[in-house]
């Protein structure tokens, strides 16, 4: 949690103004200032928002330091990988998805939205949100995902790729810890229980 | 001189320190040895045995105990031990809801929980209780299994349901209570005074959540895993007799962090803030999910909820 950066995240319009309609106008509460535009509210709303750094494979970033579009040209076929990234198991609805719907084929150092506009990775929440808008919804307003941190004042949230694996999302299944002692299992011992 | 006169030692004794008048002394000495035949525990000392129920010590008195048992718990673990009495909030009502959908489990609240506030090591005593549900039946507790322990979770066709204390708005445990050593702070918190409860478990009799806890024996709490920082009325060490339970780790949310559950869930089941805040999770969760109460027919109004985030 050390690494976190702090970083104010600006917003596109037009998810602020979908953050109204989502009831958090009630941010506005504490006696505005004369009717402010509509953008600043989402603003406020992303306010003490902390996101780490993606977490990126051990020396795999940047990704330009290979696909620099002159020894390694961009080919757009969809194929079995095996030079590369054969560690990569894309279960992340494969039939309709390839690499190049979501990273950049002209810059591989960002991400890319279905409008085209680039992203960087630590923005990614915008390209998972495009089609899961409503785990997107609930992650900006603090319900989806994990928040640390202190319940009245600045939270750190968590990427989503932080949790999921982009290309293969579904939470992993965890070791479960030591279950409690069943009572009859409980030993007597000096100074216990008589 | 004999009749009348253990009465008002009881009222000085708080504040002097052995040494003081002769008088004083012998009569400190006396109650110590009532004391001890009255608990059969030769360590408790004659200010312990005469304070008084916490909600009704002095400013001065608080201190004092605080004091002494900082002092008791340098002896007992060779290491200093803060403890609290931070005031709940003003405008702040602790509410608590899980996400049902997410809960994959894993058992890291439990211990986290177990490191955070101090419980006994040996038996571990521990204050959530992860049950194992079937899909199939639902929210089920004839379906329940807590000793559930595969190599990885969640399991197929199975879900997971922590309960701890639920904080209710009418606690039976408090009602019960013949000593008033358990009560509902203002901010929602469930809490009990260790030094004033006298062991009888009807509490843990009346929670229907299984929510409070008992120690039978000794705590054993190895003084390295002791956390330092506690609160009065959450968890500072406790003595052997007394019963226990969730407070939504009061040292931590009367400063504003999360409780260490909430800290630790790997999957961000656990949503914690502010129930008059129209701003929070909490308030989100509640307008907007569909959530529920456990055995809410037995109206003790829980302010810990469970939802569905899908």
């Amino acid at each position: 949690m050390k690494e976190l950066l702090v970083r104010r995240l600006s917003l596109p319009a037009r998810t602020a103004g979908l953050l109204v309609t989502l009831g958090l106008a009630a941010l506005a509460d504490p006696p505005a200032p004369p009717p402010a535009p509509l953008p600043t509210l989402g603003a406020v709303a992303q306010e003490g928002i902390q996101v780490p750094k993606p977490p990126f494979s051990e020396g795999i970033f940047p990704c330009s330091s290979c696909h620099d579009g002159k020894s390694m040209k961009v080919n757009p076929q969809r194929r079995e990988l095996t030079g590369m990234h054969g560690d990569i198991v894309l279960n992340h609805g494969p039939e309709s998805r390839w690499c190049l719907d979501c990273h950049d084929p002209a810059n591989r150092d960002r991400l890319r939205l279905a409008s085209g506009e680039r992203i960087g990775f630590d923005t990614s929440y915008q390209l998972c949100g495009q089609c899961h808008g409503d785990k997107f919804r609930d992650w900006r307003v603090g319900v989806h995902g994990k928040r640390t941190g202190s319940w009245n004042g600045a939270k750190q949230y968590l990427l989503c790729v932080n949790c999921h694996n982009p290309h293969s999302p579904r939470f992993q299944a965890l070791k479960p810890m030591p279950p409690p002692t069943r009572p009859e299992q409980i030993q007597a011992r000096k100074g216990g229980a008589r | 001189m004999t009749a009348q006169e253990p009465i008002q030692p009881a009222e000085g004794c708080a504040s002097s320190t052995p040494g003081g008048g002769s008088r004083r002394e012998f009569l400190g000495t006396a109650v110590a040895a009532v004391a001890t035949a009255l608990t059969g525990c030769g360590k408790l000392s004659h200010e312990e045995f005469l304070q008084h129920n916490f909600r009704e010590l002095s400013k001065d008195e608080v201190r004092d105990v605080i004091a002494r048992l900082e002092r008791e718990y340098k002896e007992k673990y060779g290491r200093e031990v803060k403890v609290t009495n931070t005031a709940p909030l003003p405008g702040v009502i602790f509410g608590y809801a899980l996400d049902l959908s997410r809960c994959i489990g894993c058992r890291r609240c439990v211990h986290a929980c177990v490191k955070e506030n101090n419980q006994s090591r040996s038996p571990e005593v521990q204050w959530i209780r992860v049950l194992e549900l079937e899909k199939e039946e639902g929210v089920n507790l004839q379906h329940a299994d807590q000793y559930y322990d595969p190599a990885e979770v969640p399991r197929e066709g199975h879900f997971y349901m922590p309960v701890q204390c639920q904080q209710c708005k009418k606690p039976p445990c408090v009602k019960v209570c013949p000593v008033g050593a358990t009560w509902r702070e203002k901010d929602g918190i469930t809490v009990v005074d260790y030094n004033w409860c006298i062991g009888c478990r009807y509490c843990m009799a009346a929670c229907p959540y299984g929510a409070r806890h008992f120690n039978w024996g000794e705590p054993n709490l190895p003084p390295d895993q002791v956390n330092p920082d506690t609160h009065y009325l959450g968890n500072r060490p406790r003595p052997k007799g007394v019963v226990e339970k969730c407070t939504f780790c009061i040292q931590r949310t009367r400063k504003g962090l999360y409780p260490a559950c909430v800290e630790i869930c790997p999957t961000g089941s656990r949503k914690f803030g502010n129930l008059l805040d129209k701003t929070s999770e909490i308030r989100y969760v509640l307008e907007n999910k569909r959530v529920f109460k456990l055995k809410e027919e037995l109206n003790t109004q829980p302010n810990f909820f469970y939802f569905y985030g899908v």
